[in-house]
């Protein structure tokens, strides 16, 4: 029952609800954004049907209990033919769901919506567009192979298959990667003003992530018996790094060009006063800021240590796997999603948000309590204690492993911080179901009188741009606060990382 | 610089916007970069001078060829049984064989510490995950693939190999013993 449930859990949060959201983000980037056409309405239809269909036929054979192989699926376990179908089924609407992006980009463009060249937003959601793409095709590269074994009507090599399933799987990631820093440079102008420090730098970071970010399927096969350290060493830095450089770029600009929005509205004292006099109660902006912390400072660094090569030795399928991708898929790019949703509401829905007061604190508690989980998690994989297992007391095996007492402590930190995650994300429904659904409209009153449920952003959207001699000044000043912070998150990524490396070298010598 | 214009991610952007980046942010990227470039070096560097690498000798086996060595190993060398699993103590210095089923791992080891031995890790049906616990060592354990890692254990004691893969509906009962005497 656990098995299935876990099998459940990675499915639908890691593929299905994250797909369709980014689907999502595709639609708003192209025809909203650039005020376009969106061609072929009725093939959106279509994708549509495919992807719930190809949803619902996965959750059934796992609920009915012909799937019991994990989210990764690694045969030779095997599932009914009818389960790899719904997800070849799933990807295919995606799939047509990129198109039709390109599609809108290409009629904005013929019919001049915009000047100019495209909006970074835009731009970011393309590259997600694009990774996307690359992505689903690594899908269709093995799981029509996948189905057709399942069928008895050819082998599969099991190695073969774990890197294939990982360009799919591990590419699927940097979808999320992609749309989340999107939708950063997207609420950092709607709810503040943020700029953009230098369009060159921040577009070239999100090409570093087509280029490289496919490689990051080694991440998964650092100690199999596959593949030579070349290989992996080369792959799984993502070409000497290339791929976190951009992360790293990208960690510094949104927040500077927060900070410089910030200065530009009037908050320009000290290095902080552009943090202290932000709308921490605007969800839009606290879920940005939180999901921003916790990806780059929890998740960006456990992941690029846990994903070095030998380092990996320790790390490989215990618990701090999971502690690392919660904080970077759940902490990260979800709680992203949902801050962007308290604007899609007001903006697209033209709803007021519901429980507003609850809405305000939902950030807090979905960020925070992801962020306590992983902690806990970290700590217990760090103790040797494995991910997709139920009983640390390994009560009916043969051999009991003695863990100490205080796994105890770390399981109860890991509980408390899912209980208060799962209160957030129980809030978020509750809050988008009722708002959707039940919402009271937003009228042209309701914004002059600032009825509550409405974002400050929404109420009063910040300038967009900014011109004059102050801009200069503010400008040639820069982003002071900023500049601490990135050297900050630096010293405690230089310090993580080489505690591991001390860590490695206590244990047995091996190779 | 005149007439300077700043603007959110949202706007279109009018003209070219390929201009040189402001010096702060010019400098974070050289120093992100650097520190890539060490993030980098530290893999190559640590097998020349470290003593923990995943590397192992890699070679393709059938379930069956290594079911045959195993059996060979386990009657050269067995000097017992426990809740029904053979225990083996080879010779320091000798190749190893452990395999994994669903869902057991076979034999039990016997070993000396300081002593240095080749252990080769493979899965006669699913993928398993070999987890010596405490030691830290975690392999992944592939059908098709004989993964020999030499191994030196510098404490004695009772390890035990954790499954951490998934493997089917007794994945957690999937427990082995490696006992490293002085």
């Amino acid at each position: 029952m656990y098995y299935r449930f876990v099998t459940f859990h990675g499915l639908d949060m890691l593929i299905f609800f994250i797909i369709f959201f980014e689907m999502a983000i595709l639609y708003f980037a192209g025809p909203v954004l650039l005020n376009s056409r969106l061609p072929a309405p009725g093939l959106g239809w279509l994708s549509f049907v495919l992807m719930v269909v190809g949803s619902l036929l996965v959750n059934v054979m796992v609920y009915s209990g012909k799937a019991d192989v994990m989210f990764t699926s690694y045969p030779p376990l095997k599932a009914d033919p009818l389960y790899y179908l719904g997800i070849i089924l799933f990807a295919v609407g995606a799939l047509i769901v990129c198109i039709l992006f390109l599609a809108s980009l290409a009629v904005a463009r013929k019919n001049k919506t915009y000047e100019g060249s495209i909006p970074l937003v835009v731009f970011g959601a393309l590259t997600a567009c694009i990774i996307a793409i690359i992505t689903l095709l690594h899908g269709a590269l093995i799981f029509i192979p996948t189905l057709l074994w399942s069928m008895d009507l050819m082998p599969m090599d099991a190695e073969v298959y774990r890197l294939m399933f990982w360009g799919l799987g591990h590419s699927s990631q940097q979808i999320n990667v992609a749309a989340m820093v999107s939708v950063w440079y997207l609420l950092a102008g709607l709810t503040v003003g943020g700029v953009v420090l230098n369009e060159k730098i921040s577009r070239m970071a999100f090409v570093l992530y087509i280029l490289f970010i496919s490689m990051a399927s080694a991440h998964h096969l650092l100690v199999d018996p596959g593949w030579g350290p070349a290989w992996k060493i080369w792959n799984t830095s993502y070409a000497m790094y290339l791929a976190v450089l951009a992360s790293m770029i990208h960690g510094f600009t949104v927040p500077g060009g927060i900070e410089l929005g910030q200065r530009l509205r009037g908050f320009k004292n000290g290095l902080f006063e552009w943090l202290s006099k932000a709308p921490w109660s605007d969800p839009g902006f606290s879920g940005m800021m939180i999901s921003l912390v916790v990806f780059g400072f929890m998740g960006g660094i456990t992941g690029v240590t846990i994903g070095t090569e030998q380092i990996n030795i320790m790390v490989h399928n215990t618990l701090r796997v999971p502690g690392h991708f919660h904080v970077t898929v759940v902490g990260g790019t979800a709680l992203a999603f949902m801050a962007v949703s308290y604007y899609v509401f007001p903006l697209i829905f033209r709803k007021r948000v519901a429980f507003w007061g609850m809405a305000k604190v939902q950030p807090y508690f979905f960020g925070f309590g992801i962020a306590i989980m992983g902690m806990g998690m970290t700590f217990l994989g760090s103790m040797g204690v494995p991910r997709r297992h139920w009983d640390s007391t390994f009560s009916q095996a043969p051999f009991q492993p003695p863990f100490p007492d205080t796994i105890n402590l770390f399981q109860a930190v890991m509980g408390i911080g899912g209980l208060l995650a799962a209160a957030g994300a129980l809030m978020f429904i509750t809050i988008a179901v009722v708002t959707v659904f039940f919402g009271k409209p937003v009228t042209a009153d309701s914004i002059k009188n600032g009825e509550s449920g409405i974002p400050q952003g929404v109420l009063k959207l910040p300038a967009q741009s900014y011109t004059g001699a102050n801009v200069e000044q503010v400008h040639k000043e820069g982003a002071k606060g900023t500049v601490v912070l990135a050297f900050v998150f630096l010293v405690c990524f230089v310090l993580y990382y080489f505690v591991n490396w001390k860590m490695l070298a206590s244990i047995w010598k091996v190779g | 610089m005149e007439n300077m214009e700043l603007h959110s991610g949202i706007m279109p952007v009018k003209g070219i916007w390929w201009k040189p980046a402001p010096a702060q942010e010019k400098r974070w990227v050289i120093i992100s970069f650097i520190w890539c470039l060490i993030l980098f070096a530290m893999m190559p560097l640590w097998h020349f001078k470290g003593g923990q690498n995943p590397a192992g000798i890699r070679t393709r086996v059938t379930a069956d060829e290594f079911e045959t060595r195993l059996n060979k190993f386990i009657k050269d060398y067995q000097v017992g049984e426990e809740k029904g699993i053979p225990v083996v103590q080879p010779p320091a210095g000798s190749d190893v064989y452990i395999a994994a089923r669903m869902w057991q791992w076979s034999p039990i080891l016997k070993l000396k510490k300081g002593a240095e031995y080749t252990i080769h890790l493979s899965s006669l049906d699913a993928n398993h995950g070999f987890s010596l616990y405490p030691a830290r060592l975690n392999f992944q354990v592939v059908p098709g693939y004989d993964y020999g890692l030499k191994m030196a254990p510098d404490q004695a004691g009772t390890f035990y190999i954790i499954c951490n893969e998934f493997c089917g509906i007794n994945h957690h009962n999937m427990i082995g013993e490696i006992i490293v005497e002085e």
